[in-house]
Parts: structure tokens; sequence; C-alpha cells
């Protein structure tokens, strides 16, 4: 059910009671449900969004590039292939097939610019059929997974009004 | 000096207030006090409006408000209530249905005139008939009813004076939606008492359990129905005071008229933010509405735990619970329960005699603060 999806994806905490009361559903066909999502894979895991900015210290202890990557296809895979083989790497932390000027982009984390710079040089060029990458580091996170990373704004709400 | 306008003066100032004062004083206040939603306006509402002042559209609009305005309102009430007004004669926009209320109450009522109110109520309503020269005429509603208003009772307070009925579905205090057949016998009281009716619906879009009823659709009720509307609710926009008026063609014309002495015009920048709101954010509002009844099925499940009758709120986001199993009136529960757990809620007699023995609270609060605030009531309710 749609609507479960949604408030995990929103809350994965949320208890299971909680989401029964919210949606109209017996809590036995909630967890039922989202027991079946877990062994379909439809929900992958459970994770927190970190703001890792905000942490001490950890500012310089990684960085964070988008990859765009061009391939060029082969007859039967396309890119699939070529995609599947940098997924597996466990600094890459995701891969789209895009429209545009590139074929793939990636999302790689390293320890510093020079660990990614060593990957993409390394590891990614020199996989067969990729013809070229542009690599951009990011500087600052603003928004992620539907998180805004600036101070929350406050409730300017009085704290009784009719 | 010589004394002030003695009718203002004699009008109490609201409950509300009391308390609001009480609460600002303590720390660690969860409120369930609050009469808006705890949703900032949409960003793209917001970023229209900051358009709006970059590009200078901060002059005066026409005195009914902008066309296209009038235009999305009146098109929106005929799609989704089958309600029929013409955007340019029966249509005003107001600074929020507040001065709706108040321009509707001085256009139909001369000096003495009754207006039936069915209680427990918005707390502007009565005072709004007596600032309009006219007397309110109190009609209680019952919870074991679930605040339906009932035909028979409000016929029995008619009289030669009564002028209008003045109504608010989906309610607050109450979350009260009337249903249709209570709507439908108060249009035949109008028709055979030749009554207007006065129809606040500014919580239309937050109907929970059924479906909203716009009263100025229902049979016979057109020519003599003010349906008062607005954006403060739905799209979260309280602060951009922002509200419609659609009346028959008379009643408009009036309107307008006392609009173009007192106000002018609704401020030029929230129309246009409001032009937004009626344009592209139909997704917020109806992401907003679902998140409220998520937290209105856990807040009145919650409360029914913990041992106080709830009736069903179907709209609005208010719960209204009977706290007569503790024994205490609604202002010393509402006082004690503030000053001991730190809760604010309101207390029912502030909405008339009817909503004695209820509390008022609010569930446009973050679920873990409902969450904490009934863990606290439950304390409370256990000590009392």
């Amino acid at each position: 059910m749609r609507e479960i999806l949604e408030l995990l994806e929103r809350d994965a905490r949320l208890p299971h009671e909680t989401i029964a009361t919210m949606t109209g559903l017996p809590v036995d066909e909630v967890t039922a449900t989202i027991a079946e999502y877990e062994q379909a894979g439809v929900i992958r895991r459970y994770k927190a969004v970190v703001n890792w900015d905000a942490v001490e210290g950890q500012h310089s202890e990684s960085v964070t590039a988008f990859i765009d990557v061009s391939v060029a296809p082969a007859r039967g895979v396309g890119f699939d292939d070529v995609a599947l083989r940098i997924s597996r790497f466990d600094e890459v932390r995701s891969v789209y097939l895009v429209s545009g000027s590139h074929d793939l982009r990636c999302t790689v984390v390293g320890r510093d610019i020079r660990a990614v710079s060593d990957f993409v040089s390394q590891k990614l060029s020199t996989i067969d059929r990729v013809r070229s990458t542009a690599t951009h580091f990011v500087l600052k996170t603003h928004k992620r997974d539907g998180d805004v990373f600036a101070e929350p704004e406050p409730d300017h709400r009085l704290p009784v009004t009719p | 000096m010589k004394p002030l306008n003695e009718v203002i003066a004699a009008c109490p100032p609201s409950g509300i207030r009391r308390f609001f004062d009480i609460a600002a004083e303590l720390d660690d206040v969860i409120s369930l006090g609050v009469g808006e939603p705890d949703f900032v306006t949409p960003w793209r509402i917001r970023e229209a409006g900051i358009y709006a002042l970059e590009h200078g559209y901060t002059t005066y609009t026409s005195n009914a408000g902008l066309p296209r305005l009038r235009e999305l309102v009146c098109a929106d009430l005929a799609n989704r209530y089958d309600a029929h007004y013409a955007w340019d004669s029966e249509c005003l926009i107001t600074t929020g249905v507040s001065e709706g209320l108040d321009l509707t109450l001085r256009v139909l009522l001369n000096p003495g005139d009754e207006v039936i109110v069915p209680e427990p109520c918005y707390v502007a309503y009565e005072p709004c008939v007596t600032f309009a020269g006219g007397a309110a005429v109190r009609v209680p509603t019952r919870w074991e009813d679930g605040f339906a208003i009932d035909a028979a009772t409000v016929a029995a307070a008619i009289t030669p004076r009564t002028k209008a009925i003045l109504i608010g579905s989906p309610a607050n205090p109450t979350g009260a939606v009337q249903p249709r057949p209570a709507l439908e016998a108060l249009v035949r009281l109008a028709e055979q008492h030749d009554l207007y009716l006065i129809s606040d619906e500014i919580y239309d879009r937050l109907t929970y359990t059924g479906t909203h009823t716009c009263l100025g659709a229902l049979p016979g009720a057109r020519e003599r129905t003010v349906v008062l509307g607005g954006f403060s609710k739905a799209h979260a926009m309280t602060g951009w005071r922002v509200g419609w008026i659609c009346a028959p063609r008379p009643v408009a014309e009036l309107c307008v008229r006392v609009h173009q002495y007192t106000m002018l015009c609704a401020p030029h920048v929230s129309q246009l933010a409001a032009v937004e709101a009626m344009t592209s954010a139909e997704d917020d509002v109806t992401e907003m509405v679902a998140d409220y009844d998520r937290r209105r099925r856990v807040f009145v499940k919650g409360l029914r735990e913990i041992g106080l009758d709830c009736p069903e709120p179907g709209g609005a986001f208010y719960a209204f619970p009977s706290i007569r199993s503790s024994g205490l009136d609604s202002e010393t529960f509402a006082e004690r329960l503030l000053r001991q757990e730190g809760v604010a809620v309101v207390p029912g007699s502030v909405f008339g005699p009817s909503g004695e023995g209820h509390i008022r609270c609010s569930y446009a609060t973050a679920l873990p603060l409902l969450e904490e605030a009934l863990g606290r009531i439950d304390r409370f309710l256990r000590r009392e």
C-alpha cells in the first residue's frame, strides 16, 4: 500500500501501531505488508539522513563528487554492464543513466579530493568503453533527500489563538 | 472624558486571551491552543509573494479584488461544490473571513435584528453580530448528536426580528461537519421564514469524513445564502489575511460598498499569492490535509485511550473531547492542565454554554508533541 511506503520514507521509525491508526488498517496487516515489502526488496533498508557538515571536525574527512561518465554502448546490453560494474565500487553511492551530454551520473564519496581523483583516473576511466568523465566536487550540501539543511524555520505562531 | 462606545465597551474580551497570557509566562508549554496550521505557507506561494514584491505589486487593487482571483474562486466553487456565483458581481476578496463576516453582518442587519447562532461556535460570531447592531440568539447543539444543528431547536428560536442564521461547518471549535440533511432543513426554515443564511466555510477543504456541502449549492439556498471562505487554513496562509465573500448580487454589492470605504482592498501581494495558491498548490493542500487526517486519527485514539470521550471530529483540525469525567469545569481544567503540565488547551466554555464540559485541542502540531501532550494529559487526569 502506497501510503505505508510514503509514511516510512518520511519517518522509518514510525511504530506499526501508529501507521495502523493513521491509515485505518489493522496492525497485523501493516506489519505483514511491511514484511512483504522488505522481502520483495521494495523496502531496501532503513537509514538516517545525516548532515555531515553539521558534525564538528568532519568537514575534511570526506568529500563527495558528482561524476558524469560518457560510455560507448554495446549491442545487447547498452550501458547496463558498465553501469553495474561502476555500481559495485563501495565509493560509488549512486549511479543513474541520464539524458543529456553524458550517459551516467554517479555520486562518489572519498576521504579527500585526491582519493576521488585517484578513483576516477585509476578505476573509472580505465573501464572498457568509458570514453570520458567530468568530475564536480560538492562544496556545500543545501538539501538532500527532501531535507533542507538550513536552520529549521521557527514556529512563529502565538501559543493560544482563536 | 466622555464615555466610549457602550456596545463595544460592554463586549467582554475573548476568554482565549487569559490563556494566552498564562501560556506566555510558562516554559516548556506544548500548545494545543493554536487555531492555525503548523505548516508554514507552501514555498511556491511564498515565492509568488516575494516575486510580487520584487516586481512592485505594492498598489491598491480594485475594491472587489483582482479579477483573476475572483474568477478562480468562483470557478473552484462551481467545480468542487456545484455552487454558482458570478465572479464579477457576486464575489469580493476580503482581508480574511473575519472581515467577510463583519461586512456581511453590517450589510444584512438593521438595529435590533436577531441572528441565530448555533453554539459552541467560533468566538467572533456573537461580537460581530453585536458590533453590527444586531442581537445574537444562541441555540445549543449537543455533543451527543455530534453537534449537528437541530432544525426544530433553531425554529423555536425564530421571532419576527430574526434576520439570519449564522453557521460554521466544518466547525471551530468542535470539528463537527454538518450533515447534508441538517443543512437542507436549515434552508427550508430560511425559506419559510424569509431568513438569510451565513455560512462560514473556511475549513471546507479540511473535511475527513464524508464530503463538504457548500450551503450555497443547496436547492433554494443560493438567493439567501452568503458563503464565506478563504486561504488561511487549507493553504496555511493565516497571516496573509485573504478571504472571500460569495453572495447574491444585492448583498455582494453592499458588501463592496462597505469594503471600499473601510478596507479599500485586500493586500495586493496577498491576493497574488492567493492566485498562486489557487493555480498551483493543489498537491500541497492534498498532502497537508492527508497529514492532518493522520494526526487526527492518532490524537483522537489517544484521547479515548486516556479516558476522554471524544466525538469523532470530521473536519477542521480540532478535537473537542468531553472532560466531564474529571469533575472539573472546562475553565478550571484548562488552567490547571496548563499550570501543572504545561499543556495549553482552550476551555470549551469560551465558545458558548454548550461547550462547557469540553476542551478544544488543536492537532495542528507535530506528531511527537501530540504524543507528549497526551502523556501529560494522562498524568494530569490520574492526579485530578
